[in-house]
C-alpha cells in the first residue's frame, strides 16, 4: 500500500492504496465518486471513462501509480450543475435508456470534441467505437453529440 | 413461483391490495424536522408549522399539504422507461403538475403494491387501469373537497397543474385540500370515472425519462452504487462447470493480499442448479473491490466438476439438428401434414440454428445486502422481481419474508437477467457470514461464464406447396433445452409457455400443419431473454416464409398477406396439444387478430421504400411477428461497406401496441431493439466447452459498437384506442430474419444459422 496524491476534479486527493489498483477502483471505492462505471475491467466498453487532461481514458485500465499529477475530470467534474452543452444535448435528446453506460459515453464525447468540435458522423462513429450501449442509444448520442457540437 | 416469471401470473393482478384502502394508509403525519424528504421543497404549508399533512388514497400515491405530489414507481427501471411511464399515468388523471412531481421507487412488497415482477412486456398492460384509477380516484377527492368549499357543484371543477380550477375561474392548490380530507371516505375505484384519452396530457405523448438528467450528471444511482458505512466488497470464485462442487480450497495466497479479510465458501444448488440459487463457489471478502478480485486471483480450488465437464454446446447442437429428422412430440396439429407431402408438388425444407446468448447487461449482477444481529437484512440490488430476491433471500437465510427490507435500485440493464435472484443470495449469505454490509460484486467475466443463457435452437421447416403451387403444409420441429430444466431436470421439451412465444401461434392459412418437439437437456443455466424463444422461432419463420415467396415467385409482403385472414381473431382451438398461455391473457380479452398484423405490415410497406426500386448495392428484407400481444412488422435496409461488410443504413418499424403511453418511449425501445437484434444477428454468440462457457469478455462476446449499429431507426407507432401492451421486447424477433432476407437480397445468400457470417 501507497500514499498517492491525485487531482480529481481540479481537487487534490489522498489515498492509500495497492499500486496497481485501476483509477476506477480508487474512484469508485475510495473516494466515493460513483459516477464512473465499471462494465468489463478490460478497456473494452468504455463504461469507466475519464478525463487525463484531454484525453479520455479508461480508468479501469490505469494503475493509481501512473496517474502522477496528471487532472484527472470525472463526469462529477465535467461541469457545474450539468450544464455541459453535452449533458444538455443528452438531456434535450432523451438519450439514456438504462443509463449505465452514458457517463462513459458523455465523457469520451467531451474528449472527441475537445479535439474536434464539429465532428462529422463518421467521425463520431470512430470516436465513439470503444464505447458499448447495450440498450442500444446509439443513433441519440450520435444526434446529442451533433446538437452539442453545433451549440 | 409461477414456473414462468416472464409470463404474467393470471392470479397476480387480483392479489395487489391497493384499492383496499385502510385508514392507516389514508392518512399519514409526518414531521418537516425529519429532514430529508422535504429539504429544498420550498412551498407553503397549510399544517401546523412545522407539520406536514399528507393525503395518501392508495399506495401510488401521495398528496402533501405542502403541495409535493409523490407518486411510487412501484416496478422496476431497466431502461424501458417504467418508472416514469406508470407515474405518468396516475398524474395525468390526477392533474397534477408534472414537473413537479415527485417519484420515489417502491421496496420490493407485492402485498402492498401488487405485482412487480417487471418481465414479460407487461408493465404497462397490467397497470394502465389501476394507475389511472389510483389518479382519478384522488382528483374525485380533491374535487369533492373543492367543490364542497366553494359550494359549487363537483362537475363545475375539474384539476390542472397540481389545482382545481372551476369553470367560474376559482383555482385551489392540491395541498390546500389535504387537510380538508381528514374524515373523507375513499370512493369505491369501480364507480370513479376516468378522463377520455382526447383530454390527456402526458398519456400519448413524448415525456422525458424521470431520472434523464440524473444520468447524465452521474447522480443516477445503480446496483454497486449504493455505500454504506463499513460495508466490505466480494467477489466470488463459482463453479466453472455447472454442478461442479468445492473438494478443497487453500485460502492462504488470497488471505494474504492486502486487503483482503476473509474466505468463505458458498454452496450451490448442484444439478438442476435453480433460477433462483446461488451457483457452488469461493468468496473473497476485502475492504476494496480490486483487493478482492486480486484475492480471488490467488484462491486455490480443488473442483469436483460433476457430470457436466464434457459437455460440448456444438456436439449438443448437431445432436439437436439430427434429432428433428424424426418424428417428435406433436404439440400442434391441424389437417394432416404428411398426406400434403405425398401429394406436394414441391417441398421445401431447410433447418435454422441460433447459439446461446448471454444477456450482457452493461452493469455485471451486483447487490448490497446488510445482515444485522436483530436478524433482520436489508438489500439493496438491481432487481427485475424484488419479491421473488425477497423470498430466495428467506428461503437460503431461513428467515421470515417480513424480516428482509428490499430495495430496488436502477438496473444497469436487465434483459430478464436481474429476474434471477441468485446474486442478490450470495449477497445476504455473505453478509451474515462477515457480519458487516456486504457488496457482491460480478466481474464481467463472471457475467458471462455463469448467465442464465437464452438456449441455442435447432429449427427444421419443411413446406409444402401443391401441384398448383398452392402452399400447403407447414412443418415446424424446434428442439432447445427448456428453461424449465435449470429448475427440474426431468424437463426435456420445451414448455407451452416456451411454444407459446411465437411458435405453436402461427397465424398463416394453411390447410395443414404440424408443429413438433424433440428432447433436449440443459447443461447449464438457461434463463429468458429479452423476447425469449420469439427470438428464434420468428427468425426460421420469417426466413422460411421469404423462400417459400421466392420459390412462387411472389413479393414476400404480397405472399405473406396472401396466407394471412382478412380479420380473424385467432383461437387455434383443438389444434395445439397443451396450454396457449396468449402471455397469461384471456384470448377475450387481448384476441390473436389477423386485421391487426396486416395494419402492421401495410404501414411499414407505406413508410418505407420497399415498393421502391431497390438501386445497385442496396437491398431490403422484410419479417413481421406477433409477440407480447404487440404486433410488429420491420424492414431492414442493407448496403455493402466499402470493405465488404455490412451496413444497415435504414430500418422501418411498424408497432400496434394499442393505446401509447409514452410514444417517446415506445420508439427509444425500437431504437435499442433494433440495435439490441443486430448484436443477436451479427456478432453475440456462447459456446461451452468442458462444460464451461469459452468467452470471458466484450472481446469474445460481441456487442455491435456505433460504427456497425443501425444509422436510422424509424418508428411508425399505429394510431390505436386498443388496450395497451408492451414495447420491451417485441422489437426484437422481426428485426433479424428481415435482416437476414435483405442480407440474402444483397449477397445471394440464405442465413441458415446466426450469429450471421457474411
Ligand atoms: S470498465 Fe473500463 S472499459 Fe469497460
Ligand atoms: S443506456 Fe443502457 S447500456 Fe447504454
Amino acid at each position: 500500500m501507497e500514499k498517492y496524491t491525485i487531482i480529481i476534479n481540479g481537487k487534490k486527493q489522498e489515498v492509500t492504496a495497492a499500486e496497481d489498483m485501476p483509477l476506477l477502483w480508487v474512484l469508485r471505492d475510495l473516494l466515493s465518486l460513483k459516477g464512473t462505471k465499471y462494465g468489463c475491467g478490460q478497456a473494452l466498453c468504455g463504461a469507466c471513462t475519464v478525463l487525463v487532461g484531454d484525453d479520455a481514458r479508461r480508468s479501469c485500465s490505469l494503475p493509481i501509480s501512473s496517474i502522477g499529477n496528471q487532472n484527472i475530470t470525472t463526469i462529477e467534474g465535467l461541469s457545474q450543475d450539468g450544464n455541459h452543452p453535452l449533458q444538455k444535448a443528452w438531456v434535450e435528446h432523451i438519450v439514456p435508456q438504462c443509463g449505465y453506460c452514458q457517463t462513459g459515453q458523455i465523457m469520451n464525447a467531451a474528449a472527441l470534441l475537445k479535439s474536434n468540435s464539429s465532428p462529422s458522423e463518421a467521425e463520431i462513429e470512430n470516436a465513439m467505437a470503444g464505447n458499448l450501449c447495450r440498450c442500444g442509444t446509439y443513433n441519440r448520442i450520435k444526434d446529442a453529440i451533433l446538437t452539442a457540437s453545433k451549440s | 413461483m409461477p414456473k414462468f416469471p416472464f409470463l404474467k401470473n393470471k392470479e397476480s393482478e387480483n392479489k395487489s391490495k391497493v384499492f383496499i384502502p385502510s385508514r392507516r394508509e389514508f392518512l399519514k403525519i409526518s414531521t418537516l424536522a425529519s429532514g430529508g424528504f422535504l429539504l429544498g421543497v420550498n412551498f407553503q404549508c397549510s399544517g401546523p408549522k412545522g407539520e406536514l399533512v399528507t393525503f395518501a388514497p392508495n399506495v401510488y400515491l401521495s398528496i402533501d399539504s405542502d403541495n409535493q405530489v409523490t407518486i411510487i414507481a412501484h416496478r422496476s427501471e431497466m431502461g424501458t422507461g417504467i418508472r416514469t411511464s406508470l407515474p405518468m399515468i396516475v398524474a395525468d388523471e390526477l392533474g397534477a403538475d408534472w414537473s413537479k412531481v415527485k417519484i420515489v421507487q417502491a421496496e420490493g412488497d407485492e402485498e402492498k403494491y401488487g405485482d412487480q415482477n417487471t418481465d414479460g412486456s407487461y408493465s404497462v398492460r397490467m397497470f394502465y387501469e389501476p394507475m389511472r384509477k389510483a389518479g382519478a380516484t384522488a382528483r374525485h377527492m380533491l374535487i369533492a373537497a373543492a367543490a364542497e368549499k366553494w359550494g359549487i357543484n363537483a362537475s363545475e371543477c375539474a384539476t390542472e397543474n397540481g389545482q382545481v380550477i372551476s369553470t367560474s375561474g376559482k383555482k385551489i392548490n392540491f395541498g390546500d385540500l389535504v387537510e380538508g380530507l381528514k374524515d373523507k371516505q375513499i370512493p369505491d375505484a369501480t364507480t370513479i370515472t376516468l378522463k377520455g384519452f382526447s383530454s390527456y396530457k402526458l398519456i400519448g405523448k413524448d415525456i422525458a425519462i424521470y431520472d434523464n438528467k440524473d444520468i447524465a450528471t452521474g447522480k443516477a444511482v445503480f446496483g454497486a452504487d449504493v455505500d454504506l458505512p463499513n460495508m466490505q466488497i466480494a467477489v466470488v470464485r463459482r463453479s466453472p462447470v455447472v454442478g461442479a462442487k468445492v473438494i478443497s480450497y487453500n485460502d492462504a495466497k488470497a488471505m494474504a493480499v492486502p486487503g483482503v479479510n476473509r474466505v468463505v465458501q458458498i454452496e450451490g444448488a448442484g444439478i438442476p442448479p435453480g433460477l433462483d440459487k446461488p451457483l457452488e463457489g469461493v468468496a473473497v471478502i476485502a475492504d476494496n473491490t480490486w483487493a478482492a478480485m486480486k484475492g480471488r486471483e490467488a484462491l486455490e480450488i480443488e473442483w469436483d466438476l460433476g457430470e457436466n465437464q464434457t459437455y460440448s454446446s456444438a456436439k449438443q447442437l448437431d445432436d439437436m439438428l439430427k434429432s428433428t429428422t424424426g418424428n417428435g412430440q406433436v404439440r400442434r396439429e391441424r389437417g394432416n401434414f404428411n398426406a400434403a407431402r405425398q401429394s406436394a408438388g414441391k417441398v421445401i425444407e431447410r433447418t435454422y440454428l441460433a447459439p446461446f446468448y448471454a444477456h450482457a447487461t452493461l452493469e455485471p449482477p451486483a447487490a448490497i445486502a446488510d445482515f444485522r444481529e436483530d436478524g433482520s437484512c436489508e438489500i439493496w440490488a438491481p432487481s427485475q422481481h424484488p419479491q421473488w430476491a425477497r423470498q430466495a433471500v428467506a428461503d437460503a437465510l431461513q428467515m421470515d419474508l417480513d424480516q428482509i427490507k428490499m430495495n430496488v435500485t436502477l438496473l444497469g440493464g436487465g434483459f430478464g437477467r436481474k429476474s434471477k435472484p441468485d446474486f442478490v443470495v450470495e449477497a445476504a449469505l455473505l453478509s451474515k457470514s462477515a457480519k458487516s454490509p456486504v457488496r457482491v460484486q460480478w466481474t464481467r467475466e463472471d457475467d458471462l461464464h455463469h448467465d442464465f443463457f437464452h438456449a441455442q435452437s435447432a429449427q427444421r421447416i419443411k413446406a409444402t406447396l401443391d401441384k398448383n403451387g398452392n402452399f400447403s403444409g407447414w412443418n415446424h420441429h424446434t428442439v432447445f433445452p427448456a428453461i424449465g430444466a435449470t429448475a427440474s431436470a426431468a424437463e426435456l421439451h420445451p414448455s407451452d409457455g416456451e411454444l407459446g412465444l411465437g411458435c405453436i401461434d402461427f397465424p398463416f392459412e394453411v390447410p395443414n400443419i404440424r408443429i413438433e418437439t424433440h428432447e433436449s437437456k440443459a447443461h447449464t443455466r438457461i434463463g429468458w431473454l429479452r423476447s425469449v424463444s420469439n427470438i428464434h422461432h420468428a427468425f426460421a419463420i420469417n426466413c422460411m416464409l421469404d423462400e417459400i415467396a421466392e420459390t412462387k415467385g411472389m413479393d414476400p409482403v404480397d405472399f405473406i398477406l396472401d396466407i394471412l385472414p382478412e380479420n380473424k381473431d385467432l383461437d387455434f382451438a383443438g389444434e395445439i396439444k397443451g396450454d396457449f398461455s396468449n402471455y397469461g391473457e384471456p384470448l377475450e380479452k387481448f384476441p390473436w387478430n389477423t386485421k391487426r398484423l396486416r395494419g402492421v405490415i401495410e404501414k411499414v410497406v407505406q413508410e418505407s421504400d420497399w415498393n421502391k426500386m431497390v438501386s445497385d448495392g442496396k437491398a431490403v428484407g422484410f419479417a413481421v411477428h406477433k409477440s407480447f400481444l404487440t404486433y410488429v412488422a420491420c424492414i431492414v435496409e442493407v448496403t455493402n461497406g466499402s470493405n465488404g461488410q455490412i451496413i444497415i443504413p435504414d430500418v422501418h418499424y411498424a408497432v400496434d401496441c394499442g393505446i401509447g403511453v409514452n410514444t417517446d418511449r415506445i420508439r427509444s425501445q425500437f431504437e435499442g431493439g433494433a440495435q439490441f437484434a443486430t448484436s443477436l444477428a451479427m456478432s453475440s454468440a456462447i459456446t461451452l466447452e468442458n462444460g464451461q462457457v469459452q468467452q470471458n469478455n466484450f472481446d469474445g462476446y460481441q456487442i455491435i459498437r456505433m460504427p456497425q449499429s443501425p444509422k436510422k431507426i424509424h418508428v411508425h407507432i399505429i394510431e390505436s384506442m386498443e388496450k395497451p401492451t408492451g414495447v420491451g421486447e417485441p422489437p426484437v424477433p422481426p428485426y433479424i430474419p428481415a435482416l437476414c432476407n435483405a442480407i440474402y437480397k444483397l449477397t445471394g445468400q440464405r442465413i441458415y444459422q446466426l450469429p450471421i457470417k457474411v
